[in-house]
């Protein structure tokens, strides 16, 4: 099949989704109305609420979800064959995602445009907040994990990409203080620094001196690196280091100084990746030789799929986006449809070229099949072959592929590197709030907060030993990071559930999708967590078996708290809405 | 085309613009903050030397100072010589 066949079959589904369904929910389900006052008008203090165009906003919400992870977990799932990860992801966008991100929307406008945690607080109550909070908090702790083995392992692979993400670091903060300090406009510069970092790519790319390799410089793959370890396993820890050290500087700074810019370059990244994407798919129209199901594999795609592509079909981080930033500057509620909807239509556009770039990039069915030879193969090789895809399609676009992997390394360590940034901070926040409700006052200082934020991290990072040795093995990571994720979704999705039955409205469309999550996601991690991780398990990991083991427990808790609530139908529906008006 | 061009190019600065003139307002409000309560220090029991001079700015304030106990955290005016909810 064409590559473009299937991502054109794959923008019509997306386009009818928009078209027909989120018109249906928006106009049946929840009833929008274009007079109904949005907090971005109700509390307007030009901060926090300010009513926005609602095309500025979607691209606001846009660069603000799409990231790494839509890039990962598909490039691992396409291991049960093409088809199963491009219907989750094509469907799930439709009838779940696009439900979520919409909906989380519309309840946040519809209750002050308070966030989905303070919502658990008044949906289910209080000790559902603390559980949402520990959740959040795992989640944050294995992004944190994950996108740090993600850029280690990159920078390892692709040393020709490490001095352009460097040289990105004073760059952003002579931009910084360029806007800060002399009001100069950030388009510009940024545009700049952005060919700038191109150039050292197409540089370094062609200069092997310039290429940062830990790996050679130690003496080869074969050669003994430090404390013992080999030069692999050590040019990891090196790089896991350097980059929690980075995190630690970045996420304690002000913002202006480092994060905002960096995160001005990289939206232009979002637009470069995309466009090189599309575009080179477009032009050397190549033929998908993956199988279009894999029934040799050793894993089934049952109910591993679900948790393995989270961000791209559905992902509960988009959720605390929506409620946390994008409904504050709603101007009229049924913009919602297109900021929350077509938002998951824009991830699940990122994903579905992710599958095609790594699907259409070998040449035999079977060379498919001795990369992605086993699961674990899969996961630890996985980012690796969507790098060389996108650079086959790269040269569509008359781009040469060693410099093309290290354009796309370099896009994908800084999308990486944004997430790490933001999820440390937020891990700060978390462990702050959780210091002053425990009574623990030192938790809420700033650097004890981040010590503890970034010190588990790496622990986290290093521990998982992988087919590379030490510190190679932060993608085992990856399920329990797709668990956390979904279990958000489906605790959002759950809250929804609540409050549209609350109304009287017909709350099947959140709430199928959200038994159809938790069941996927619950008995995903069951099955990991006793059968492979446990000690009675195939392959025992203590680590994992208790992260894993503690999702569970709080996931199981917080659905049946949930779910109480749901049946009890407490208070009066539309009980929030009255309190609002 | 080329004015297009130019909208396209507006339109995506502003796309990107936007949270970080959001966190600037944010300082600023912070700022504002930080005034106000010296302002009110004398009302909070924290001496105040230039109260004389203060007061004089209360009548500018009050529309403002809804607002300020509202974001810090206070959903009923702390001041009863100020009524404002």
């Amino acid at each position: 099949m064409s590559g473009v066949l299937a991502a054109v079959i794959g923008l019509v589904v997306f386009g009818l989704g928009y078209r027909y369904y989120s018109k249906f929910v928006a106009e049946k389900i929840f009833r929008l109305d274009p007079n109904y006052v949005t907090p971005a008008h109700k509390y307007k203090d030009g901060v926090d609420f300010v009513p926005t165009n609602k095309f500025v906003l979607w691209g606001h919400h846009f660069t603000s979800v799409a990231g790494a992870a839509p890039i990962l977990g598909p490039a691992i799932a396409v291991y049960w064959g093409w088809l199963p990860a491009l219907l989750w992801v094509v469907l799930g966008t439709v009838f779940a995602a696009g439900v979520h991100d919409f909906g989380t929307l519309v309840l946040s406008v519809r209750n002050k445009g308070q966030s989905i945690g303070t919502l658990a607080d008044k949906l289910i109550g209080q000790r559902a907040k603390m559980l949402f909070l520990f959740i959040i908090l795992i989640l944050v702790l294995m992004v944190n994990a994950v996108f740090a083995w993600v850029i280690a392992n990159l920078f390892v692979s692709y040393p020709a990409s490490v001095l352009p993400v460097f040289i990105q670091i004073p760059l952003a903060i002579w931009i910084g203080r360029a806007v800060y300090k002399r009001k100069t406009k950030m388009l510009g510069p940024s545009l700049a620094a952005l060919g700038v970092m191109y150039l050292f790519a197409i540089i370094s790319s062609k200069w092997g001196i310039l290429q940062i390799d830990l790996v050679q410089y130690m003496g080869g793959e074969g050669s003994a690196g430090l404390f013992g370890l080999g030069a692999v396993n050590s040019a990891f820890l090196i790089w896991i280091v350097i980059l929690m050290a980075y995190v630690y500087i970045a996420s304690t700074i002000p913002v202006w100084k480092l994060l905002q810019p960096r995160d001005f370059i990289n939206s232009h990244q979002l637009v470069v990746g995309l466009a090189i994407l599309y575009l080179g798919l477009l032009f050397t129209n190549p033929e998908i030789t993956a199988p279009i199901t894999n029934p040799g594999a050793d894993t089934s795609w049952f109910p591993l799929l679900f948790i393995t592509v989270a961000c791209g079909a559905i992902s509960g981080f988009h959720g605390l986006v929506s409620s946390g930033t994008s409904s504050k500057q709603l101007n009229r509620e049924t913009d919602a449809r297109f900021v929350g909807y077509f938002g998951a239509v824009g991830e699940g556009s990122l994903a579905l070229i992710s599958i095609l770039a790594v699907v259409t990039f070998f040449g035999s069915t079977d060379e498919f099949l001795a990369t992605y030879s086993s699961f674990q193969a899969a996961n630890a090789s996985g980012l690796n072959v969507f790098v060389e895809g996108a650079s086959a399609l790269a040269t569509g676009l008359m781009i040469p592929p060693d410099i093309a992997g290290t354009i796309v390394s370099v896009i994908i360590v800084s999308f990486a590197a944004t997430t790490l940034d933001t999820a440390v901070r937020m891990m700060r926040y978390i462990i702050s709030e959780l210091g002053v409700e425990y009574n623990v006052p030192a938790l809420s200082k700033k650097h004890v907060a981040t010590s503890v934020a970034v010190i588990s991290s790496t622990i986290l990072v290093l521990l998982p030993e992988g087919s590379k040795g030490f510190g190679s093995g932060g993608y085992l990571l990856w399920p329990l990071f797709g668990t956390s994720n979904q279990l958000l979704a489906g605790i959002s999705l759950l809250l929804l559930s609540i409050w549209l039955k609350r109304r009287g409205s017909n709350y099947l469309i959140t709430l199928i999708p959200m038994i159809f999550l938790m069941f996927m996601t619950l008995w995903a991690m069951f099955q990991k967590v006793i059968f492979e991780w446990s000690w009675l398990g195939s392959d025992p990991k203590m680590l994992l078996f208790v992260l894993g083991a503690i999702i569970f427990v709080f996931a199981v808790w917080i659905v049946l708290t949930a779910f109480s609530a749901l049946t009890k139908g407490m208070e009066t529906t539309d009980d929030l809405d009255k309190k609002v008006k | 085309m080329f004015e297009q061009l130019k909208k396209l190019a507006a339109f995506y600065e502003e796309v990107l613009t936007m949270p970080h003139r959001q966190e600037i307002a944010r300082e600023l409000r912070d700022q504002d903050d930080l005034f106000l309560l010296l302002l009110y220090s004398e009302m909070l029991g924290i001496p105040n030397p230039v109260y004389y001079y203060t007061l004089e700015l209360y009548p500018y304030m009050i529309e403002e100072f809804h607002d300020w106990h509202l974001r810090m955290g206070m959903a009923k005016s702390p001041l009863t010589g100020i009524r404002c909810c």
